[in-house]
């Protein structure tokens, strides 16, 4: 029997890190524990996305520490406080680059730092921290919902550009950017992040949708797994921007098997990332991917995924316009006569 | 004071109980605790200190531990002891009695050790936290040597001392000093250094005291039992050691000066050398009369004091021969009261020492400032003057006005010994607004960055809602002694703008001091919001008056409402006692120093606010007259009845100290129904009714924790001459579809905690955010609402006998006989306790636990226990902490006793009665209301038989005859008692088989000492004593009840089943046995919004980490299985639920790997104890079905 891993070549690049596969972990609360970092790697993973460090939690957590430890205090003589003082200072970052140094320590494949900031001295400050604390990269998780009518597209856009180009410009080390799909012109985006130095883009971000609960009339979160039909959205915009763009591309978001990762490939990713798939089937399913990869591979007598890398992206095609309005029309026309 | 021995050492900004604390954590190896006030600052200190590591003396952590009781401390000390470890405890008051068994033994085995107390009030006629030194002097037969402080350097000074002097005489020592006055002052003083603590403890002396414990290397025996034949030859073995010991202690004395510079003796005497009038006093009257005598010194007096170091033993030539020979009077001030006795202990002991000196002296003895009574220098000075009489008064008081037995003596209250180069500064704030805090911060600043000598005492009113604090800071280059309030400020501050209708801040205000005021009303338009009391004196103190709007700068700067680091700012920017940079710089030093270790957003925060502070501070320009159209309110409206207008009223006011003796009850005991007079208005906002959304459930009503919101079913006709926004809609009852239905809010009663709002099951289809019931500002509301209360107050109750009381929509129109509390806005005990009467006050008696339901509960001025319309209400008591299950027993024991002695009458006077009414009320069935009623009918139809009956059987059955109606024994109390300190007693109560119902109000936490562990502090929380979170889990007090198979128990939380709650209390009363209800209760000291704190027991019962279930003994005996669990599986994860609450969240943010460990057991502790009652519901049972 012939070992495929021998004979086809897996492994690609992602920012500027060589891997052994196209096969990464996301950020995801999966990487919030070091075991299973370790778990991911054994089974597969290229690398790992720890999950987000959020400025904005960090403050408001501590705020709220301040606050009720004071609304507590001086209610009455013999109770002056209610709470004993604590015993160490709290944890800011530290507790998450801890975990980075951890996981840098429990595995040998590249550990990736996620950050969500609020404030322009956060994402640079901690960037920065992560750099030091021994991340391979960076990966800016910039979730941001303009809920404000009086900020613009461009404001909206400028931000995002300037904060990219204050990270780059403060550390050394690859940062990708993930983005929402939701801008009027992704393409000129992508550009503006490309030129504002970014290494990569991951597309798309999952927002979580509020929900809401009919019998209680509450707005609840809600998390929905993803399932391979959010792929499409993601092939699409990776198609486009292929070959547009400098920065290598990264496909998050609806990868459940094997073919979509080929699918992520051919779009022009350069690794397709997992959280849902191993959410609902387990770590190890990253074993079976792989393999499943490996298999379809020799079936269709592939040799390298950088063989098959952009091979279906929107310039590699024969119809570009497949990826443009009219397919919209055609799958609605044939739609009706089915 | 040499100056090379005093270079070395810090001076810090420290109050006594960090003082004591300090020496006793660095010179001890073992330290047992238990909370109790004035002292558990000491043991909060000392456990901090060791969990973060700091080492005493010789280079270990000294171990401390929690202990269940005082008594458990005592005797975790004796072992401690007796097997060789150095070691210590603190306490006051009750605690310090609960030791004295201890003592006894600890004394009679020339044990060393010294025992820190914060001197506090025994209670008697009523509980006082406040300091005197009646629990010093009850234990003062146990034996141990008695050293007493007087300030805040003596506490840290004589503990050193003291610890020196037991480890050489073998006598164990109590060293006191008053409670709050010394143990709660903030003061400069120089620290001791560990060298100065090994100069001070001789290796040889420890040696020898570790060659004495029990060890099996060398076995002996102590503890014998001893007969009539040796126990007395035995007991006076011990004689040398006491004849020594005021030598040893006057050594360690000398000892302590070569090593400090700072020289004290036995009795220290201060004034003129020829001085006829001494004063002998110890604690910290000494520093006040210090004070006083070097003025009246200074204006010529021949007056002295003698300082009373060491009381026990008491050396008695060595006393003599410190008094001046030119002395001819004496006068002996005592902070106790010994009733009956010849004198108070100490003017015994003088009297007793001059006759054995044979010395002549004319000595008078007198008591002061019993429970922290303030005592200052014009009373010191009123007490000389007594003694220049020919016939001065012996056994007087000072300080009060004596007008029943007249042994007050007169003084000038305005005499003043302040030091003009004294700056006294007052501040009023809010409760939990932060004020105090900044206030010790500055009084660091000022001592730590100038030379000035700083002092700070912190004064709280006995609400914990809407609570007033008032800070008295003083510094200035003299020294302080003036251990007294101050009423001569320079500067005052009000920090809330409603505090000048309420309270007049500006009486203490020296003339031409300065007023800060926080206003939302600026510098050109404050004025015509003055009361004209403060308008006036403004005017006639000629008082520079600022103003600053520092909520819109706290709102600015992301403070929220917390306007303290402003005021602060503010208050060193006018008062100019640093150059203003550098004040600024200390102030950020001091935030960084404060909030560090909380973030650096917090502190940045702050930082933004000190920075904005003084561009918004404005000089008023005064008006020349005053033209307020306003005044302060007065404390109670003129409608309250005569006690509460000539008592209760001043009291509210703040002239409780003008009271004389004759306006106080005179054994403790005080009407019911008074909170209804204190109108605090202190709510911002307040509930509105939205009649047309409200579905008439009445689960707002039965939340509300302060008893603001009542509902009524009336008839229509009741509704003549209703205020014009009083609301009325049609009942939404079957059987009471005619009446007309009323919700209605007191506004100036309620707190604005919106549990109501939050806790409301509708709402609107249009606008989901709007509920049937909703805040608005109280202001625009407060008139119209108060005339509607009023008008809705007079309607009548609805018919107790129509309404179905296991329904939540119904038990909304019992009227609450507790009303008004002063407990926390949103607290989570009180709507147990008001449902808890609303169900059954009218026959109820209530023994209730020290705590905070005690204190809610029973704390002058006014109280929330109230009557019905016929008169009858709670009747309340409080007797202790440790034995509150005992005393309702005892309750239902003498009720029980009187019910049968009144049954045997009604049986032998069954003739005069006539056989159906005797028959009647023997056989009545008393389950319901209307059989309650019908027997109630009963009794009053035999009074009047009774009434013309002349004998003495039917006098007897007269005074009886109310004991025939069944009565409701409750227990009350929290998770201290009943899980810790009480457990004893209430277990052999539960045992008893009695129908004693046991309240358990479970806030997890000792709330009211401020938030220490208790045995029902859950696994991973933290609390004080359990900084580093619980590391084991609660006890399940419900198991171990239920383990007697005879008890009713219940776990019951509000918020997550209403309906549950009501039937655990209805079927606990109707058992007739022991019953044990265990309510969740959230409390401030969780750490979350308390709007949330249903939310939060649903979330709790929701996570399966409180369960809700019922067991009752009566359905085993119907062959069902007694155990019913009420709520379903676990369905959320108990992070979930435990996460919301800054008990926990503290230890995730300061030690996230800890935290979570501590998680994954507690929720192990979940899933098994699910198990257990899982196991335990489905039981089968004999010939019952398995559920």
């Amino acid at each position: 029997m012939i070992d495929l891993s021998k004979t086809i070549d897996l492994s690609t690049t992602y920012l500027g890190l060589k891997l052994k596969n196209p096969l990464v972990a996301s950020s995801s609360p999966i990487c919030e524990d070091v075991g299973n970092v370790r778990r991911l790697e054994d089974s597969g993973a290229a690398a790992v996305v720890l999950q987000s460090l959020f400025e904005e939690q960090i403050e408001l957590e501590n705020e709220e520490l301040d606050r009720f430890i004071t609304e507590g205090s001086e209610l009455s003589a013999e109770s002056v406080t209610h709470f004993p003082e604590l015993t160490r200072r709290v944890a800011g970052p530290e507790a998450y680059l801890k975990h980075i140094e951890r996981c840098k320590q429990a595995v040998g494949i590249p550990v990736v730092a996620s950050l969500n900031g609020s404030t322009k001295g956060g994402w640079v400050g901690y960037a920065k921290q992560m750099e030091q604390a021994g991340a391979d990269a960076l990966e800016l998780n910039i979730y941001y919902i303009p809920t404000d009518p009086a900020v613009s597209g461009e404001q909206v856009e400028q931000r995002y550009v300037d904060l990219v180009r204050a990270v780059k410009e403060t550390v050394g080390i690859p940062v990708a950017v993930k983005l929402g799909p939701y801008f009027s012109s992704l393409g000129n985006m992508a550009g503006k992040l490309d030129a504002a130095g970014a290494d990569a883009l991951v597309l798309f971000n999952r927002f979580y949708q509020p929900d809401f609960d009919l019998e209680a009339l509450e707005v609840v979160p809600n998390l929905i797994l993803s399932n391979s039909h959010e792929l499409l959205l993601r092939l699409h915009w990776i198609a486009v921007l292929y070959g547009n763009v400098k920065a290598d591309l990264a496909l998050t978001g609806g990868v459940h098997n094997a073919a979509d990762v080929v699918k992520a490939m051919m779009a022009g990713s350069k690794v397709a990332m997992m959280t849902s798939a191993l959410l609902k089937r387990g770590i190890s399913y990253l074993d079976t991917i792989a393999t499943e990869l490996l298999v379809w591979m020799g079936e269709h007598e592939y040799e390298s995924i950088r063989q098959m890398q952009g091979s279906m992206s929107r310039r590699s095609v024969p119809q570009p316009a497949a990826f443009e309005r009219a397919n919209y029309m055609k799958v609605l026309s044939s739609y009706s006569m089915r | 004071m040499t100056s090379s021995s005093t270079a070395t050492r810090p001076k810090v900004l420290i109050d006594g109980n960090e003082a004591a604390a300090y020496v006793a954590h660095q010179t001890n190896e073992v330290i047992a605790i238990y909370p109790i006030t004035p002292s558990s600052n000491m043991g909060e200190w000392a456990d901090q200190w060791s969990s973060e590591g700091k080492t005493n003396i010789w280079g270990t952590v000294p171990s401390v531990i929690e202990m269940q009781s005082e008594g458990g401390a005592a005797g975790a000390i004796h072992g401690a002891l007796q097997a060789g470890s150095l070691a210590t405890t603190f306490t006051a008051s009750q605690g310090l009695l609960l030791m004295l068994p201890n003592m006894f033994k600890i004394a009679g085995e020339l044990t060393a050790t010294v025992f820190h107390i914060a001197a506090r009030a025994v209670a008697t006629h009523a509980l006082s936290i406040f300091g005197d030194h009646s629990d010093v002097m009850a234990v003062r037969a146990a034996g141990y040597g008695m050293l007493a402080s007087g300030s805040v350097q003596e506490v840290m000074d004589m503990a050193l001392i003291a610890q020196a002097a037991s480890l050489e005489s073998r006598i164990p020592f109590l060293h006191f000093f008053d409670g709050f006055r010394t143990s709660h002052e903030v003061a400069k003083i120089e620290q001791l250094t560990q060298d100065d603590m090994r100069a001070m403890i001789e290796e040889k002396l420890v040696m020898a005291h570790r060659a004495r414990a029990l060890n099996p290397e060398n076995p002996v025996i102590r503890g014998t039992a001893q007969n009539p034949d040796v126990f007395f030859q035995a007991r006076e073995t011990v004689n040398p050691f006491y004849l020594a010991a005021p030598t040893i202690v006057q050594n360690a004395m000398d000892r302590f000066a070569e090593v400090t510079g700072r020289r004290y003796h036995l009795f220290d005497y201060v004034g003129a050398p020829d001085a006829e009038r001494v004063i002998v006093i110890m604690g910290s009257g000494a520093e006040v009369a210090h004070e006083a005598v070097e003025a009246l010194n200074a204006a010529g007096e021949k007056v002295g004091l003698l300082k009373v170091r060491l009381f026990r033993p008491f050396p008695v030539e060595t006393f003599v021969a410190a008094l001046p020979a030119s002395a001819k009077s004496l006068a002996i001030l005592e902070r106790t009261k010994e009733p009956g006795a010849t004198g108070e202990p100490m003017y015994c002991d003088v009297i007793t020492a001059l006759v054995e000196m044979g010395v002549s002296k004319k000595v008078i003895g007198g008591r002061y400032g019993l429970a922290s009574k303030e005592f200052t220098p014009a009373m010191v000075k009123g007490v000389f003057d007594e003694l220049k009489k020919a016939h001065p008064k012996n056994h007087f008081t000072v300080g009060i006005n004596d007008d029943v037995t007249h042994t007050s003596l007169g003084y000038d209250p305005e005499y003043s010994t302040e030091e003009p180069g004294t700056v006294r500064a007052m501040f009023y704030g809010l409760g939990a607004d932060g004020t105090v805090g900044a206030n010790k911060n500055s009084i660091k600043i000022i001592g730590e960055e100038t030379d000035n000598f700083a002092q700070g005492y912190f004064v709280y009113d006995s609400k914990k809602s809407g609570a007033i604090t008032v800070s008295h800071l003083r510094f200035g280059p003299k020294p302080i002694r003036s251990s007294y309030l101050i009423d001569k400020a320079s500067f005052v501050a009000c920090h809330q703008f409603s505090f000048l209708e309420r309270i007049d801040v500006l009486k203490a205000a020296a003339p031409g001091a300065t007023f800060l005021l926080n206003s939302i009303y600026g510098p050109d338009e404050v004025w015509d919001h003055l009361p004209r009391t403060v308008q006036r004196q403004i005017i006639g103190k000629k008082l520079k008056f600022y103003v600053i709007d520092g909520y819109e700068v706290a709102k600015q700067t992301g403070m929220g409402g917390r306007v303290n680091t402003i005021m602060q700012t503010c208050f060193f920017a006018i008062s100019g006692v640093l150059p203003r940079e550098e004040a600024i710089a200390a102030i950020k030093h001091s935030i960084e120093k404060t909030y560090g270790r909380r973030g650096e957003s917090i502190v940045k925060k702050n930082f933004a606010a000190v920075d904005a502070a003084l561009g918004n501070l404005y000089e008023v320009k005064v008006p020349e007259a005053v033209s307020s159209l306003f005044d302060i309110r007065p404390a109670v409206p003129a409608a309250a009845p005569d006690f509460v207008q000539k008592v209760t009223a001043k009291i509210c006011a703040g002239e409780g100290d003008d009271l004389p003796v004759s306006a106080m009850p005179i054994d403790g005991t005080f009407p019911t129904a008074t909170a209804q007079w204190e109108k605090r208005n202190i709510a911002l906002e307040i509930p509105v009714w939205d009649e047309a959304l409200c579905i008439q459930c009445g689960k707002c009503v039965l939340v509300c924790p302060h008893s603001v919101i009542r509902a009524k079913v009336y008839d229509a006709q009741h509704l003549e001459g209703a205020p014009p926004t009083f609301k009325a809609v049609p009942a939404r009852w079957k059987d009471m579809k005619d009446r007309k239905y009323t919700l209605q809010v007191a506004p100036e009663d309620c707190t604005g905690c919106t549990l109501c709002v939050e806790f409301c099951p509708v709402k609107s289809k249009t606008e989901v955010k709007r509920r049937a019931i909703n805040m608005a500002p109280q202001v625009p509301l407060r008139e119209s609402e108060a005339a509607n209360w009023d008008f809705f107050m007079q309607i009548p109750d609805t018919d107790r006998k129509v309404l179905s009381l296991s329904q939540v929509k119904d038990v909304q129109l019992l009227q609450p006989l507790f009303e008004f509390s002063g407990a926390c806005s949103g607290c989570g005990e009180t709507p147990y306790v008001k449902l808890m009467t609303q169900l059954f006050g009218d026959r109820m008696l209530i023994g209730n636990a020290t705590g905070c339901s005690s204190i809610y509960g029973g704390n002058l001025p006014t109280t929330p226990f109230c009557v019905n319309a016929d008169g009858r209400g709670p009747s309340w008591s409080n007797s202790l902490f440790e034995d509150n299950a005992e005393f309702a027993f005892g309750m239902r024991l003498a009720a029980d006793k009187q019910n049968e002695y009144a049954r045997e009458l009604v049986w032998r006077l069954n003739a005069v009665i006539g056989e159906n009414l005797a028959q009647a009320l023997l056989n009545a069935v008393q389950k319901t209301e209307q059989d309650i009623f019908a027997q109630r009918e009963r009794v009053q139809e035999l009074k009047q038989k009774l009434a013309g009956v002349n004998t003495a059987e039917a006098r007897d059955l007269i005074s009886l005859a109310d004991a025939l109606v069944k009565k409701s024994i409750w227990a009350v109390g929290g998770d201290g008692w009943a899980y810790d300190i009480g457990y004893g007693g209430l277990d052999h109560v539960l045992a008893s088989g009695r129908n004693v119902n046991v309240l358990v109000l479970d806030t997890e936490v000792y709330s009211n000492t401020g938030g220490q562990a208790s045995k029902a502090t859950p696994r991973g929380a933290v609390a004080k004593f359990a900084a580093a979170g619980k590391p084991v889990g609660k006890k399940d007090l419900a198991l171990m009840a239920i383990s007697y198979g005879s008890v009713y128990v219940a776990k019951v939380a509000m918020g997550a089943g209403d309906m549950h709650t009501v039937k655990a209390f209805l079927e606990a009363e109707a058992f007739d046995g022991p019953s044990l209800i265990i309510a969740y209760s959230h409390c401030i000291a969780h750490g979350y919004d308390l709007t949330y704190g249903m939310d939060q027991q649903k979330a709790a019962v929701n996570s399966g980490y409180w369960p809700l279930f019922r067991y009752n003994p009566d359905l085993a005996a119907q062959d069902k299985n007694p155990f019913q669990l009420d709520s379903r599986a676990p369905s959320i994860p108990l992070k979930d639920y435990i996460y919301n609450e800054t008990r926990y969240t503290m230890l995730v943010k300061s030690n996230p790997e800890h935290a979570t460990e501590l998680l994954h057991l507690a929720e192990s502790d979940v899933a098994s104890r699910w198990k257990i009652y899982e196991h335990m519901a489905h039981q089968p049972m004999n010939g019952g079905e398995k559920k």
